[in-house]
């Protein structure tokens, strides 16, 4: 594998976050995603939806500001932006699932090249796993965004052929942003939009399961 | 008329059998009913079938039924990082799970509260949630069938109650609550304050009262982390 830098975590976020449009209403999973909030581009509005019934989520709550009613779906606790509201879970989920939200981002560990999404559990693992709202967002969002490391810890390639980890949702993957690029996923397939600098399509190509256009 | 308060948790929760279907409310921490889960404990009810997001935090909120052995069937969404004592009993096959995406999970207990016996979504498809379920095209997309979840009890947090049943919740700790209260054949809920009747504001009601059957007042319990 190339020594070469790759983009952190943060900035990860940080180019995730100039996909956002303005206005949009967007629900940041777990993971990379939650950092999003705190690199959005100077004068773009977006609106934080959490799963748990807020929209119009603020930043996180500073010490001694915190009040543990109000948290996010990591169970943090968070502040509310002017123009905030709040409702049930099955009304959050229903802005999720029928295709209210303008883009969700999620984290995950596998993405096929036909936008399949494994995201809630690693084979093997011990424990039950977790769905939480991945499925319901996954499935609705108009945009789905997903970040994640392009390889895992071991050099293996998180986009692949096909996924072999259990599955959130078909097909679900418009745009994925890893620490060496950018990748749309289109009905021809996957097209390297951007990649890290200092990184050539070759080199991005051979830490990809999958074909790059 | 029937009287909904009752004088203490315990009370609350005094007839309910072992073998119940019971819904708790909660997410992250806000918004459960730990004062009715710990009378619950005390009281000892065995072979509870729970209806949760997720289950337990550590000692805190469901992790105490699971430590005491109290629930053998559980369908919840998240079980949590926290969920040691869950997860022990998962492993020693001493409670069976059934894992359910979050947005469902809300929708099959809202279908059982509105009298709607099924419904098609295309969550889940091509998942394991879909094993066994039947599946249809409509309008072109994948869809798997879901059913409605019912429960005998829900045991809920709300902020306010008056003393009809009218309730309101407290920013975030609204979460599943409102969802399990219209579901149950019995709700009961631990609030922070009782108020006279006319004392809420008709327009601020966030459960109606006829989904409330009794209403305990008790000051909220929170679990760290």
């Amino acid at each position: 594998m190339p020594d070469k830098p790759r983009l952190t975590r943060e900035q990860i976020a940080a180019r995730a976050a100039r996909e956002l449009p303005d206005g949009a209403y967007v629900n940041l999973g777990w993971g990379i995603p939650n950092l999003i909030a705190d690199y959005l581009p100077p004068g773009l509005t977006v609106f934080f939806h959490s799963e748990n019934g807020i929209l119009g989520m603020g930043r996180r709550a500073r010490a001694g500001e915190e009040d543990y009613d109000l948290v996010d779906a990591m169970k943090v606790p968070v502040t509310l932006a002017p123009g905030a509201s709040f409702f049930h879970q099955a009304d959050a989920h229903l802005m999720t699932r029928g295709g209210h939200l303008d883009v969700a981002v999620l984290g995950g560990f596998q993405v096929s090249e036909k936008g399949d999404l494994a995201n809630w559990k690693v084979p093997g693992a011990r424990g039950s796993g977790g769905i939480g709202g991945a499925m319901d967002i996954a499935a609705g969002a108009k945009v789905l965004t997903v970040c994640m490391e392009h390889n895992t810890k071991d050099g293996a390639p998180k986009i692949v052929k096909h996924c072999t980890y259990p599955l959130t949702a078909l097909a679900c993957v418009d745009t994925i942003v890893t620490d060496l690029a950018v990748i749309d996923v289109r009905a021809d397939g996957l097209v390297l939009r951007e990649m890290a600098p200092g990184w050539t399509k070759t080199e991005i190509q051979e830490l990809t399961g999958a074909r790059l256009l | 008329m029937r009287q909904k308060i009752f004088p203490s948790v315990d009370a609350a929760v005094e007839d309910v059998p072992d073998g119940a279907r019971i819904m708790f409310g909660g997410f992250g921490g806000a918004g459960f009913p730990n004062n009715l889960i710990q009378a619950l404990a005390r009281k000892g009810t065995k072979k509870i079938t729970a209806i949760s997001n997720n289950c337990g935090t550590r000692d805190g909120e469901l992790g105490l039924m699971f430590k005491n052995g109290q629930i053998s069937h559980i369908i919840a969404s998240f079980p949590g990082p926290h969920a040691n004592h869950f997860q022990e009993r998962l492993a020693a096959n001493e409670v069976t799970l059934e894992l359910v995406p979050q947005g469902i999970l809300c929708e099959r207990m809202r279908a059982a509260a509105a009298g709607i016996f099924g419904f098609y979504t295309t969550v889940g498809v091509g998942t394991e949630v879909a094993a066994g379920k039947e599946e249809r095209v409509i309008d072109n997309r994948r869809c798997i069938l879901e059913s409605p979840i019912h429960a005998d009890y829900a045991f809920i947090k709300a902020d306010k109650a008056d003393e009809l049943g009218n309730l309101t919740y407290r920013l975030a700790a609204r979460n599943f609550n409102p969802i399990m209260a219209m579901a149950a054949k019995t709700t009961v809920v631990e609030v922070e304050e009782i108020v006279p009747v006319g004392a809420l504001e008709p327009e601020h009601v966030m459960t109606p009262a006829i989904f409330v059957h009794r209403i305990v007042r008790a000051r909220g319990i929170r679990y760290a982390g």
